[in-house]
């Protein structure tokens, strides 16, 4: 009913639109006609500005209930002792866990991602079936939900490979996931490249491997670490694909090797807050994803300042 | 006065896919004189300029046929190395278009490409290339600034050093100041009156004033064809075909 009948709502509004710039063309007088203008130009801007406004005071209000209910809990060194006692909790495991999934995320699905998007944009025609048939796989993978990569990652990597609930299976899952992001957003930055940078290395005598390599990635780098930084805050904020396949320990041990299980800070972060005890300690948790990835941002901003001078 | 062949030319044919964009183009260009190719614009004078550095290879359904030989080699025989060609033959292109990096990368670019890795070489060539091109006193305390920074003048000239550092003998340019002030016009032109005493130029130009002034050599497309091919003073006072002279009066164009 409610989407029905704001469908009809806006079908009655774009019925009405040509009518009334009708009466409004030819028969209202040159003066009034431009007040008329004037004041819908300020009801349009008014409302532009309000739901400006409210996307703000959203952000604003999710990161203000964040620390004020985090913040006082964020003990130093309490939360972040190397050897908390038991019954304590400790926020280090799952930051250095968090830290290891994200090296070797990027360590398999960044050359992956962007070699195959090299090889869509750079060394295939417009209009390849085989491309187009990648692409569309591409799209339809970045679509998933992440709880079936944590499925699949279960089925396949942990029982069908054997390689257990692991930091290995979370990484492989995670680096599947990320793959289609890094390709896309590759692919969209080498597009940008200008032609006439490929023609100028050519008409220099450059072959395809040298042009590609040294100057149509360096110049996409600006576009390829947005598409990184991307993939590092959706690794971040993962949980249920890794719960199913790198493990939700209550108490995150720093994994001891590949095949060690581990929690990131996510997904320790839903273990606190599921047993009620620590609800103060989620908060902090929740402090510490909070400026992570506000420092991704900041990252983010920085990297790409630096490239654009150059 | 004619001297010693360069670039030579008989029967070519070139399609883009159906369309044929060359028509029987049969030229002869002489070693370090200017030639001016001018046309109005969808004449073919690009495509025929690309043709001696085989950029046109790069476009899908582009089908060439004649003999066309540059110091007596058949640039389009199989045993051809492009690369080699393209170091031989350098291009300057309509716009500027300086790789995103410092300005002695994007020179010493040719002379890596060619296998250059000793920095005392390098710093000579591009030293070499950026003076030959006219840029030092504006650049030299800036080389490992961005390219990007340099006003469009400079980086037209930039390009030329990058061209010129790849030690090539012949210089094609297409349209190489109509991007550009007339300031920057000047300064290039100056600059291939200079360089014709060490490399063969050939030069599109719109501008015909431009072709007069520079050029030793012209000819005139129209319609894929080259209609007359003579001397620049020829052409441009007395025209042996009435085409020619209606261009260049500026009765059609
Ligand atoms: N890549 C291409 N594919 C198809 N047609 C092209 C291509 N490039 C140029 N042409 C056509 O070939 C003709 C000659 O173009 P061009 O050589 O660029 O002319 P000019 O440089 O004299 O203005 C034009 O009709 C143009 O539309
Ligand atoms: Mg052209």
């Amino acid at each position: 009913m409610g989407m029905l009948g704001n469908l009809v709502v806006v079908a009655v509004l774009l019925a009405l639109i040509k009518p009334v710039r009708y009466v409004y063309n030819n028969f209202l007088p040159e003066k009034v006609l431009h007040k008329l203008v004037r004041f819908w130009d300020k009801v349009f801007l008014a409302i532009i500005w309000i739901f400006a406004g409210m996307t703000v005071a959203a952000l604003g209000f999710i990161i203000f209930h964040v620390l004020s209910n985090g913040l006082p809990h964020l003990t130093i060194p309490g939360l972040f002792s190397f050897d908390a006692p038991p019954e304590t909790v400790t926020l280090i495991p799952a930051i250095v866990s968090t830290f290891i999934m994200v090296a070797l995320v990027l360590l398999i699905a960044v050359p992956l991602g962007v070699l195959s998007a090299v090889f869509l944009v750079e060394y295939t025609g417009a209009g390849n079936k085989f491309v187009t048939i990648i692409r569309s796989a591409a799209e339809v993978l970045a679509g998933i939900p992440s709880i079936v990569y944590g499925l699949f990652g279960m089925m396949f990597f942990r029982v069908f490979l054997g390689l257990g609930m692991s930091v290995l299976s979370g990484t492989l899952t995670m680096s599947i996931m990320m793959l289609p992001l890094i390709m896309r957003t590759t692919e969209e930055a080498l597009k940008a490249v200008p032609m006439t940078y490929r023609e100028a290395s050519f008409a220099l005598g450059a072959g395809k491997l040298r042009t590609v390599f040294r100057i149509v990635l360096p110049s996409a780098i600006p576009g390829i670490l947005a598409g990184v930084i991307l993939a590092i805050g959706r690794v971040v904020g993962e949980s249920a694909a890794l719960i199913f396949t790198a493990g939700a320990l209550l108490e995150p041990r720093i994994p001891s090797g590949l095949f060690d299980t581990a929690s990131t800070l996510t997904v320790h972060m839903w273990q606190l807050s599921n047993y009620g005890r620590f609800m103060n300690e989620t908060y902090a948790a929740a402090v510490v994803l909070l400026i992570i990835v506000l420092l991704l941002n900041a990252l983010s901003a920085f990297i790409a300042r630096k490239f654009s001078k150059v | 006065m004619t001297g010693n062949i360069d670039i030579s030319v008989k029967d070519c044919n070139l399609w883009y896919t159906n369309f044929q964009a060359l028509k029987d183009i049969s030229m002869e260009i002489e070693e370090q004189k200017v030639t001016a190719f001018i046309g109005p614009s969808g004449c073919g004078k690009s495509t025929f300029i690309r043709i001696f550095n085989r950029m046109n290879d790069l476009i899908e359904g582009c089908k060439i046929t004649g003999e066309i030989t540059i110091g007596g080699k058949d640039i389009y025989a199989k045993e051809t190395d492009v690369t080699v060609l393209r170091k031989n033959v350098g291009m300057i292109f309509q716009k500027p278009n300086p790789f995103p990096m410092s300005i002695y990368d994007n020179v010493a670019f040719g002379p890596r490409t060619a296998g250059i890795k000793k920095k005392t070489v390098l710093d000579e060539m591009v030293e070499r290339s950026i003076k030959q091109a006219g840029l030092w006193n504006e650049v030299s305390d800036r080389l490992k600034k961005s390219a990007l920074g340099l006003s469009g003048g400079q980086q037209q000239r930039l390009c030329i050093a990058r061209a010129l550092a790849a030690e090539p003998k012949i210089l094609l340019m297409d349209e190489p100041t109509s991007a550009l002030d007339p300031i920057s016009t000047g300064t290039i032109e100056d600059l291939v009156s200079e360089l014709k005493n060490h490399f063969t130029i050939v030069i599109v130009t719109h501008n015909m004033q431009q072709a007069t002034r520079i050029s030793d050599k012209t000819a005139f497309f129209l319609l894929g064809e080259v209609v007359e091919y003579d001397e620049t003073t020829k052409i441009f006072t007395n025209p042996t075909d009435k085409r020619t002279e209606n261009y260049i009066t500026g009765r059609f164009g």
